[in-house]
């Protein structure tokens, strides 16, 4: 992930360790925190190592034993706070947004991760003129939407999250085991961009990728949303020409966001 | 492969000038930006050097070729959209202007407005331009410049030196300069001078005489949609067909092609404007009857238009001198963070109250305050005062507009769009459902559809209205006992604010 000119990078990644590790409900372990935001394993123990010696992150201790998971210290909670304004990052969205829904021909929302979902805080019509209702409000669950899958891969501290969490089933595709969900996120992971396809409602999916901030925690996903079978070609890949927009849009926003935060 | 043709609009605005590329379907591909200083001589008098603005045309031009992988080969057209009634005089010979162009924003033509109205010119003024002499016009700078600038009026008198709005200036420049250069403006500049018969579309003779202007100055009005003439400079060889005022442009863009239709613009102010289609309104509630657009040879088409002065600019205050917020979309957050005003309405009557009240010994005023009020409801109040100024402007509208004209949805574009509790509170204070579109470029898009139908581009205005599409709809959701109560609120508001200046 580049960072801003001007900018320290190492300083860029403390900072998102930091508010990875404040924004998880459990500690993380080394390699979670690594996956998560892009970085090599020897960059983050290093960060992780200085953070931790300045007391701004705990390692985690059961009777004397060290083991290798981290949390973050209460000193440096405020670091986890915030983010971009999602009404501010909807504000310089619009126009990546609108290009790509006029792109692609789908219906484009942007989400912004709360504790427990994922909060649409813009959405652009698909441009046919069909008869549409603005989603702005509305949550989406982190398991069961292209949204969610994006941001707890790149965001809320991976793995170590899913094992409290409720799966509830909205289809007969939704994710139903914590494996599946962890094997869901490696892949999202490896590929840059989430999807899901008919685990929300039978017949409409979506496409996601990550808004990435300083240091490459994602503050946002941007999704692509559709009818399965315009999005999905018949082996259930989701079509290149539809990807290919949608992380372009992802990068370019994550470049904004980079510049406002 | 076959060359893939654009057409170029340039966005001559107050603060930047911009050449945004548009492909057939109405996308945009490519924008590229350049700001201009704004000069204060003195308290009131706002500038422009035109110089500065024709050099940043030479660039923006090529910068968005350029950022679009394109020549100019691969221009069908060229549209110009720009700032209005800012007036321009300079030397035929060469190309010089005589001096800084005097901005709509300028307040020194007062005391000769006032003059033409206390001499008994106002009835005149008001037959043939379809409104009472303001300072919004240009005629008017345009006096004040042959009565100041040394050499102007002789000049002027023996056409040496001519006038114009910005697109008169841009488009000579292009074709030529002193070498040929085209002096022409379209119908909808030239209806903001105060100089023209807005029924017959030409100079007329007893205004130039009554502000004393030389008509061998003036340029030859046209169309908004047709060929003025082709480059010679920047993009040689390409036509220019279209030149809009900014309004009508953004009307124009926004495909209001039938009467009723409407489009508003939410910026630092508001600009509404309503296609009245072949009629003249006339506008009892101080609206500005205006021309909508000419396409080629066909009739003019008339539209009303009203304008609120602030409404993103109170924003601003709201962020910068209060400081309550950071950046401007935050307004939105903190407006959330409230479920309603708390009984708290500010009236931004910051230089008195225009249409459809008029009131100009106005000044603004926060309302409703008591301990339960946080900034979280002035947030609310901030937002609510665009959407009831909004709904002031659309009464006035459908009452003026003539029958059968009633406003039944609005279409929106401009920066203020980004914000949905606004757009949601609109439409519920309207109670007719408010349309976002993809583009948001309304000003540019129009100004590039004008040039493209010019040279057949594309093919009709059926074609370009096809091109629209909704990217957001809000529908009014607020009931009306609630919506009649609020509004009464904002009334007793808006009289708490009146007279407030006294007499001098």
């Amino acid at each position: 992930m580049a960072s801003v000119p001007g900018r320290i990078q190492s300083i860029e990644r403390a900072v998102a360790i930091l508010r990875l590790l404040d924004a998880a409900d459990q500690p993380l372990e080394l390699h979670e925190i690594a996956d998560t935001l892009g970085l090599a394993r020897t960059t983050t123990h290093g960060i992780v190592t200085t953070l931790r010696e300045l007391g701004l992150v705990n390692q985690i201790h059961d009777n004397g034993q060290f083991h290798g998971r981290y949390d973050v210290a209460e000193a440096a909670r405020v670091f986890g706070r915030g983010g971009p304004d999602p009404h501010e990052l909807r504000s310089l969205a619009m126009n990546w947004a609108d290009s790509l829904a006029a792109q692609t021909g789908l219906a484009v929302t942007l989400g912004v991760p709360t504790r427990v979902d994922v909060l649409v805080v813009h959405h652009v019509f698909r441009p046919d003129g069909s008869s549409q209702q603005l989603a702005v409000g509305q949550r989406r669950p982190l398991h069961a939407s292209a949204l969610g899958k994006a941001l707890l891969a790149f965001a809320s501290g991976g793995v170590r999250r899913l094992q409290g969490m409720d799966l509830a089933k909205y289809t007969t595709r939704t994710i139903q085991t914590h494996q599946e969900l962890k094997d869901a996120l490696t892949a999202v992971r490896h590929d840059g961009f989430a999807t899901e396809d008919g685990e929300l409602e039978p017949d409409r999916g979506s496409i996601a990728a990550p808004v990435q901030g300083p240091g490459g925690l994602a503050v946002a996903a941007v999704a692509a949303v559709g009818r399965r079978d315009e999005l999905y070609d018949r082996r259930g890949q989701p079509r290149s020409d539809f990807v290919g927009p949608l992380m372009k849009t992802a990068r370019s926003l994550s470049r904004e966001v980079r510049r406002l935060w | 492969m076959v060359k893939e043709l654009v057409v170029a609009a340039i966005d001559q605005g107050t603060t930047s000038t911009r050449c945004l590329l548009f492909n057939h379907a109405g996308r945009m591909i490519a924008v590229s930006q350049r700001e201009h200083r704004q000069h204060y001589p003195r308290p009131g008098w706002v500038e422009h050097d035109v110089a500065e603005i024709w050099r940043n045309v030479e660039r923006v031009v090529p910068d968005a070729l350029r950022e679009a992988g394109l020549t100019p080969d691969n221009l069908a057209a060229l549209g110009i959209a720009n700032q209005r009634e800012t007036t321009v005089i300079w030397n035929r010979q060469t190309g010089r202007p005589l001096a800084r162009a005097i901005t709509w924003q300028d307040t020194r033509t007062e005391p000769l407005v006032e003059e033409l109205a206390v001499t008994g010119k106002a009835d005149l003024i008001r037959d043939v331009c379809g409104m009472p002499p303001t300072t919004y016009f240009a005629g008017p700078r345009l006096r004040w410049l042959l009565d100041n600038v040394p050499g102007a009026r002789e000049g002027a008198e023996v056409g040496d030196v001519l006038f114009g709005t910005m697109e008169s200036w841009l488009i000579w420049q292009l074709t030529g300069g002193p070498n040929g250069g085209s002096h022409v403006t379209d119908v909808t500049n030239a209806s903001r001078t105060m100089l023209m018969d807005i029924r017959d579309l030409r100079w007329d003779e007893r205004l130039l005489k009554t502000l004393d202007i030389p008509a061998a100055m003036l340029p030859e009005i046209r169309p908004n949609a047709t060929v003025y003439g082709s480059c010679r400079t920047v993009v040689p060889g390409v036509p220019i067909g279209g030149a809009l005022g900014d309004q009508h442009a953004a009307l124009f863009g926004q495909t209001c092609f039938a009467p009723g239709e409407a489009k508003c613009t939410y910026g630092t102010g508001a600009f509404l404007l309503m296609n009245t289609g072949g009629r003249l309104a006339t506008s009892p509630h101080g609206l500005i009857p205006t021309i909508g657009y000419v396409v080629g040879d066909g009739p003019p088409v008339y539209a009303l238009e009203g304008s609120i002065a602030v409404t993103g600019s109170l924003v601003q205050w709201f962020r910068d001198s209060l400081e309550l917020i950071d950046t401007a979309p935050q307004i939105e957050s903190l407006a959330t963070s409230v479920s309603d005003n708390g009984g708290c309405y500010i009236v931004p009557a910051f230089s008195g109250l225009y249409a459809p009240r008029w009131h100009p010994d106005a000044r603004g005023v926060v309302v409703g305050l008591t301990s339960y009020v946080t900034k979280g409801h002035l947030a609310r109040a901030v937002l609510e005062a665009t959407g009831w100024q909004t709904r002031e402007v659309v009464d006035a509208m459908n009452a003026d507009a003539g029958p059968g004209l009633a406003l039944t949805r609005l279409k929106v574009d401009g920066g203020m769009t980004a914000n949905h509790l606004l757009m949601q509170f609109v439409a519920d204070v309207i109670d007719v459902p408010v349309e976002r579109p993809f583009v948001m470029e309304a000003v540019s898009l129009g100004a590039a559809y004008a040039a493209g139908l010019a040279v057949g581009y594309w093919a009709d205005l059926a074609v370009l209205r096809g091109n629209w599409h909704r990217a957001a709809l809000w529908e009014p959701k607020m009931d009306s006992d609630h919506r009649n109560l609020e509004h009464d609120n904002w009334n007793r508001a808006v009289e708490r604010t009146y007279d407030w200046v006294r007499p001098t």
